[in-house]
């Protein structure tokens, strides 16, 4: 199997990341694809995995009962999804279905925290960057609250 | 900072409007709507630089500073894009084909296109927004090779709440040009992106060291927007905001739009951000 | 300070430089002026104030009155002498006459399925035959008595008049008549001589020009107005109670932007003026009013008197870096404290000189046919003022007493390169919770925060 090393390294995510770094982690991620509609996860199911989307274009989404599906978000390539592979008990808290052929980088979680524990500057920088995302989407979901565009 | 107007009517007394025709009305969404004006016969030149706002007079009922959202070069009408919000703009829903508005103008200092030249061209659209940027977009397509790449991102509220839905189509069918379309709440059968138009910004590719950025939208929206582009590295000298007070006179006598020491009508509506962030910061000012 | 274009340049004024004129002399020239077509506007009492009016003469003069204000009082005292000019300044200020509390800039009326601007005429031109009530805010003294004092003239009484004007407009069919089709306006009414005018006031309308009568479109109305406006001014001997125009640099000694200056004097029981010429036109009106040459002695008595004035002010305006000053301290807790006093009843701006914030409203009669645009005079102070769609900018009263005096004293440099107050107190006395801004100032001064968002500009 080709190694996967060379495509962590392309990710946005994982830039600026050591060699070694990349390569004590390799070993928890593998290569993934979804077809159009094909949920990447529900809400509710475990979170076992992180991704790193690569191509395609992923709807964030909720289920109301007697609204139907609510799009929250739209992920995109570039960008990370999913932080409840973090903390127990580890449920998702949305759905994510792809909206077109998704590529994409699936670490899995239990592997990628014992990484981080096993080595601290490792899951430092890890968490550095998560915490960059994360900080952007909290604005941005702030920013959707404010419904700046509502008159009155 | 304050460029020349250039007038097309000469009125007595500064005040008193020029009378136009309206040729048409156009729903846009729920609450936009665009008027056709008459226009001059394009001897005199443009009638309007891209950023610049008319006063509209509906008879007996009253002005409304409004941003002129047509195409410059395109004189023989004057395009208005406008919310129906208040008294006045809601009247000026009710106009129909053959009414006559007043219109006093145009007022303003312009969008930087010539400062643009030679550089990537990022412009950041939210909800109504989108009007007052139109005339740029007009303008830098006009004169595509003088400028470097051109980003054009948008946001609304609601797919339903998107202006110029099949101009966006046709900019985003140019290879020339990159188009981002957001909305903040999808509905049942929106296929394209959900999020805040700032979350299109990481998204891009540009040179920050050679780039102008417009903005123009809600004021939060701009804030939160200025702080993405600050991220992407480009500098407050680069960046221009549109912004809005309330008008009565359009050019610096009434006293009604000061921002701190500018008049919006006269020294803005456009702003280089330097010269006026340290006032976004400060509240009721 | 002041760097304006100057009213009508100062003369040079080597050799016939000063007249002495005693009463009968002033009221000679008086009389001349009003030989020559100009209306007299002017101080007389009325209502318990020395306020600006339609006079007639000399007899109207306020002779022998003087008034004592302190912050939020205002109070005439009868003096133990008969000046003419022996009071500081009453509640309005010449404004009024210039930058009307009301204007009609033009009426409408409609036509098929749109509407036709019947004239440009800012409500100069009147047709019919009354024009006394044209121009509101001139003291009448058969109507408005009780808004003598704020130059706001009554709704209601404006109603009446438009009612009986607008029929005759809108049957005019002077469209092509060249005295009433876009072109230049027409003055239907007389010309004015302002009578005591003082150096702030001058100050102020040399400000209020720099804004509506030099700018980018100057004001037809206020412009024509001002240019045939005959200024026979008077340099204070006495400040008022509230004054500070020695501070601010507009004052009390006339400078530039008259046709006459007065200096009063009643030493040794001569009451007489010594009178300085400040154009043409004020050389060849002194010359049909008698009097003689000044001596030494009154030049120098009269200069005496006015540098005491200015070394008597009580209270100063430290505008040392006061843009920094204000920029920087937007978020200073003194403008809560101020806050908790201010009522924003815009008293203030409504007797500053200098204030010329005006909004337009457009009104119908019953039927919708005809329509007027009006121009009223506004403040800041009101929360409409800042009004765009979803609510105020400014809702909050702190916000708008930041944004009057950082306007005054500071914004307006950058807006305008002078400052907007000329120091005439009229804001502190008239201010019903007496708030001082000299005061303000100085307390924001005294502890500047430690925060500021500033840019240099």
């Amino acid at each position: 199997m080709e190694s996967l090393e060379p495509i962590l390294k392309e990710h946005q995510f994982l830039k600026g990341l050591a060699e070694d770094q990349i390569r004590f982690i390799v070993g928890c991620a593998r290569n993934i694809r979804y077809d159009p509609n094909q949920f990447l996860f529900r809400e509710g199911e475990e979170a076992s995995t992180f991704h790193l989307i690569r191509g395609g274009k992923i709807a964030l989404e909720n289920f109301i009962p007697g609204k139907g599906v609510v799009q929250v978000e739209t992920i995109v390539e570039g960008d990370v999804l999913g932080w409840s592979w973090l903390y127990p008990p580890h449920r998702r808290s949305n759905d994510a279905r792809a909206l077109d052929p998704v590529r994409a980088i699936a670490f899995d979680g239990a592997c990628l925290r014992k990484k981080c524990e096993e080595d601290h500057d490792l899951g430092y920088a890890i968490m550095k960057r998560l915490l960059y995302q994360i900080l952007q989407r909290l604005e941005r979901v702030r920013m959707q609250r404010l419904d700046v565009y509502k008159v009155g | 900072m304050t460029t020349a107007a250039i007038r097309t009517d000469q009125y007595t007394h500064p005040m008193v409007p020029g009378v136009r025709e309206v040729l048409g009305i156009t729903r846009e969404t729920s609450d936009v709507f665009t008027l056709r004006l008459s226009g001059n016969d394009g001897s005199s030149g443009p009638s309007f630089a891209p950023g610049q706002f008319n006063m509209l007079y509906v008879f007996g009922v009253g002005e409304s500073a409004i941003s002129a959202s047509g195409d410059p070069d395109r004189s023989q009408e004057l395009i208005h894009t406008i919310r129906a919000v208040g008294t006045v703009t809601r009247a000026m829903q009710t106009l129909r084909r053959g009414a006559r508005i007043g219109v006093r103008g145009p007022y303003g200092t312009p969008w930087p296109l010539a400062e643009a030249r030679g550089r990537d061209v990022i412009l950041v659209a939210g909800g109504i927004g989108l009007a007052p940027l139109r005339p740029a977009i007009y303008q830098i397509f006009r004169n595509r090779p003088e400028y470097g790449r051109v980003i054009i991102l948008y946001g609304a509220r609601t797919p339903g709440d998107l202006l110029y839905a099949k101009e966006i189509e046709q900019w985003r069918g140019r290879f020339d040009t990159d188009v981002m379309v957001t909305v903040d709440k999808a509905e049942r059968g929106w296929y394209g992106q959900v999020g805040v138009v700032t979350g299109l910004i990481p998204r891009t590719e540009f040179d920050p060291n050679n780039a102008i950025a417009m903005l123009c939208g809600p004021e939060i929206m701009m804030r939160f927007t200025i702080r993405e582009i600050e991220r992407r590295g480009m500098a407050s000298d680069q960046v221009y905001v549109s912004m809005e007070r309330n008008m009565k006179c359009g050019w610096g006598v009434c006293g009604h739009c000061q921002f701190g020491p500018f008049f919006v009508c006269k020294d803005g509506p456009v702003f280089r951000l330097d010269h006026v962030s340290h006032l976004l910061g400060i509240r009721e000012i | 300070m002041m760097s304006l274009p100057p009213h009508r340049g100062k003369s040079d004024l080597s050799g016939n430089t000063h007249w002495i004129l005693r009463k009968n002399d002033l009221g000679m020239l008086l009389r001349a002026l009003r030989e020559d077509g100009y209306r007299l506007a002017g101080p007389n009492v009325l209502d318990g104030a020395i306020v600006c009016g339609e006079i007639d003469g000399l007899e109207d003069l306020p002779s022998g009155w003087s008034d004592t204000q302190t912050p939020g009082r205002y109070r005439l005292e009868r003096r133990q002498d008969e000046a003419l000019f022996g009071y500081a300044t009453g509640p309005q200020s010449w404004k009024k006459y210039f930058l009307p509390p009301e204007l009609r800039l033009f009426s409408a009326k409609r036509e098929g399925p749109g509407f036709v601007i019947l004239e440009g005429e800012s409500g100069l031109g009147h047709y019919g035959p009354d024009m006394a009530h044209q121009d509101s805010g001139i003291g009448h003294r058969d109507a408005d008595v009780t808004n003598h004092r704020t130059g706001i003239v009554p709704y209601d009484s404006h109603m009446t008049q438009r009612d009986s004007e607008m029929p005759s407009q809108a049957t005019r069919t002077q469209r092509n008549d060249p005295e009433t089709t876009r072109g230049p306006l027409r003055e239907a009414s007389r010309k004015l001589a302002l009578i005591a005018v003082r150096a702030c006031e001058i100050a102020a309308l040399r400000i209020q020009d720099h804004i509506l009568r030099h700018g980018q479109h100057p004001d037809p109305h206020y412009a024509a107005r001002r240019e045939e406006a005959f200024i026979v001014a008077v340099n204070c001997t006495a400040p008022g109670g509230t004054c500070f125009c020695a501070s601010m640099e507009t004052g009390p000694q006339v400078e530039a932007g008259f046709d006459l200056a007065l200096t009063e004097l009643l030493d040794g029981g001569d009451h007489r003026f010594v009178v300085e010429i400040g154009s043409e036109a004020g050389r060849a009106l002194l010359a049909r009013a008698g009097g003689r040459l000044a001596s030494e002695t009154d030049l120098a008595a009269a200069v005496a008197a006015v540098q005491a004035a200015a070394g008597k002010m009580g209270r100063a305006l430290d505008t040392r870096d006061i843009k920094t000053l204000l920029y920087d301290n937007a978020e200073h807790p003194r403008w809560d404290e101020v806050a908790n006093r201010c009522l924003a009843c815009a008293n203030c701006t409504m007797v500053c000189p200098t204030c010329f914030c005006t909004t337009v409203e457009d009104v119908t009669d019953l039927s919708g046919d005809n329509a007027e645009r009006l121009r009223r005079w506004d403040s800041c102070f009101t929360s409409a003022f800042s009004q765009v769609h979803g609510g105020s900018i400014r809702a909050s009263v702190k916000a708008r007493y930041r944004q009057w005096l950082t306007h005054k004293v500071a914004s307006w440099i950058d807006q305008f390169g002078t400052s907007g107050c000329v120091g005439c107190g009229r804001c502190i006395t008239w201010c019903p919770a007496g708030i001082d801004l000299t005061e303000e100032v100085a307390a924001i001064r005294a502890a500047p925060a430690l925060s500021g968002h500033r840019k240099e500009t």
